[in-house]
């Protein structure tokens, strides 16, 4: 009996060296971001200050506006969003109706054309953006949204990611529903779609920050400043602030809220929204 | 006139009625399937073909392109040394990255699986730097990389009493600050798609290797290992993959250098085609990238054999 009860008293103490292993583990882990934002609100000449402190001098909230006014922040933003909202709307309308095809119609040589299409999931972007660019130049929309959205809104992933997803529910559904006169548009509206929420959650996560997030491509198609998205926005404040790192830090943390504010938002959702969507392997 | 009548009439009824059903079926799926094949075909299968037949040209964007066969690969593979040097860049991040990823976020998700306490809120920490811009996160090292200023050279100076590596700036260097860089932004995602693998593992099969007296060892070894091959074969092919394609963090952190000792193939592609409009020797590159990403992925599936467990 004592020695039962010495043994859980051991295996608490374990528990207990585990957690606040973890603790410091964690501590390390943001040490970055703590620092990034610590930074920011430090006047330029103690970003160097050895050694160094947590602590500012006098903390310069004011550098965060700074930052915002001397490029185009909010405008960076705003092209953000548009291109994101738009790509993610276009992936997963058009990335459904293909599921919906591969998963639920019979038509001749389906599987070796969805096999095409999983085929190209091994394609690198990069090999891709030099011809897209011409393509481009071509229709003469260097330099425009569509030009950022269109190129990465086809991939096959997210209509393989769905078509497995659509898989999994019974055939039952639809035959019921085609027998009370139901559309196919409607099945997969009412019925399909309704019930893939987690994929679609994971899938629309996913392709938002893509796009929130791309650097290459708006690197090579996007051209005058004020149509950059946040990342490339980002590359030119720091090609005008290579020195001050207390506003460029500032740029930073601005660049990093939205991501932060999703995770924050979306974080019950994310690890089921990974295991049920099968982007775990399994 | 055969009129046909009785058993004859109802097979052919049903075999047209089943033909105009498919011929109706057929048509909703060109339909269901117009939209997204049509961006695919022109933002995907074209551009792919393209970027062949350019790589087979001496385009420069300015002079009309001129046929030149196999000139661009052959330059690569024997007059241009700044091409091994970066193919060897590329793969020593790939060897030095993945399997640090891999193993680290595999110890982690097991690791926070046991805690009691906060271990979704330490998941999901681990997870932030994931959806931030590679851009921001690359400014944020480049500070901490700072030589004699920075934080790290000031940890490095109190510990070792000596002056530390110029991180960045140095040809040794430079390849490690990368993939640490990277291995920072990147782990959370792993470490989600792991603990997502560990959740579905049945709880009776640890229950079961405890009574038979099997310690904690040996329960990953023989119970959590097999049961999350398929996840860690998933998440390795997917980290190799991106690993190889490393672009934003070179092209902020270092720019690729000094001289070329940290670009990458796709640094080296970018630099080929939008600074010196290469367009035809940026396409060669980028289809041997291709190549390399589908060889390496190839291997990988053909290995799998030997140690992903499927339950069937």
């Amino acid at each position: 009996m004592s020695r039962r009860r010495s043994f859980g008293l051991l295996q608490r103490l374990g528990s207990w060296m585990s957690f606040a292993l973890l603790l410091l583990v964690l501590a390390l882990f943001l040490f970055p971001l703590v620092w990034m934002v610590d930074t920011a609100i430090k006047p330029n000449i103690q970003v160097f200050q050895l050694p160094p402190s947590l602590i500012p001098w006098t903390a310069m909230w004011g550098n965060f506006e700074t930052a915002w006014n001397y490029v185009s922040f909010g405008r960076f933003m705003f092209n953000d969003f548009v291109i994101s909202t738009v790509g993610t709307a276009i992936v997963l309308v058009t990335s459904s109706m293909a599921a919906y095809a591969f998963a639920r119609l019979r038509f001749r040589s389906r599987e070796s054309i969805f096999l095409l299409y999983i085929g190209t999931l091994a394609v690198p972007q990069a090999v891709l953006v030099i011809p897209e660019f011409l393509i481009m130049k071509r229709l003469g929309w260097v330099d425009s949204y569509q030009a950022v959205i269109l190129p990465l809104a086809f991939t096959a992933f997210g209509t393989f990611l769905l078509r497995q997803f659509f898989r999994s529910l019974p055939t039952e559904l639809d035959d019921a529903a085609l027998i009370d006169g139901c559309s196919r548009w409607g099945i997969l509206v009412r019925i399909l779609l309704p019930l893939s929420k987690p994929a679609l959650g994971v899938l629309g996560l996913f392709t938002f920050v893509g796009y929130w997030n791309n650097f290459l491509w708006p690197l090579v198609v996007l051209q005058s400043p004020d149509m950059a998205n946040i990342p490339l926005g980002l590359y030119q404040f720091q090609g005008q602030f290579a020195t001050e790192f207390n506003f460029m830090m500032a740029g930073a943390t601005i660049s990093m809220l939205p991501g932060v504010l999703l995770v924050i938002l979306l974080q019950r959702y994310l690890v089921d929204g990974i295991s049920i969507s099968g982007l775990g392997g399994r | 006139m055969h009129i046909p009548v009785g058993r004859d009439a109802a097979v052919g009824a049903a075999t047209l009625a089943r033909r105009t059903r498919k011929r109706r079926e057929t048509a909703s799926a060109v339909l269901f399937l117009l939209p997204n094949l049509t961006g695919f075909l022109l933002f995907i299968c074209i551009p792919l073909i393209a970027s062949l037949v350019l790589s087979f040209t001496d385009w420069s964007l300015v002079a009309s392109p001129n046929f030149v066969g196999l000139h661009n690969y052959q330059h690569m593979l024997t007059s241009d040394p700044a091409f091994w040097q970066v193919f060897e860049n590329t793969l020593l991040i790939v060897v030095g990255y993945v399997p640090l990823n891999i193993v680290v976020s595999v110890g982690l998700a097991v690791w926070l699986s046991t805690q009691v306490r906060v271990r979704n809120l330490a998941r999901i920490l681990f997870f932030v730097p994931v959806l931030t811009p590679a851009v921001g996160v690359a400014l944020v090292w480049i500070l901490l990389y700072q030589p004699r200023t920075g934080v790290l050279a000031w940890a490095w100076h109190s510990l070792f009493h000596s002056q530390g590596p110029d991180w960045i700036g140095s040809t040794t260097w430079a390849i490690p600050a990368i993939i640490v860089v990277t291995m920072w932004q990147n782990v959370g995602y792993n470490l989600l798609v792991f603990s997502a693998g560990l959740q579905s593992i049945p709880e009776q099969y640890y229950e079961a290797a405890s009574l038979d007296g099997a310690g904690k060892w040996r329960r990953f070894l023989h119970i959590t290992l097999p049961m999350l091959s398929p996840s860690i074969f998933f998440g390795t092919v997917l980290t190799m993959i991106t690993s190889l394609q490393l672009f934003d963090q070179p092209f902020i952190i270092t720019g690729g250098g000094p001289g070329i000792s940290s670009t990458t193939m796709v640094l080296y592609l970018y630099q080929n085609g939008f600074q010196y409009y290469h367009m035809g020797y940026a396409s060669a590159l980028a289809w041997a990238l291709f190549v390399i990403i589908m060889a390496i992925t190839a291997i990988q599936f053909l290995l799998q054999r030997k140690w992903v467990f499927y339950e069937s």
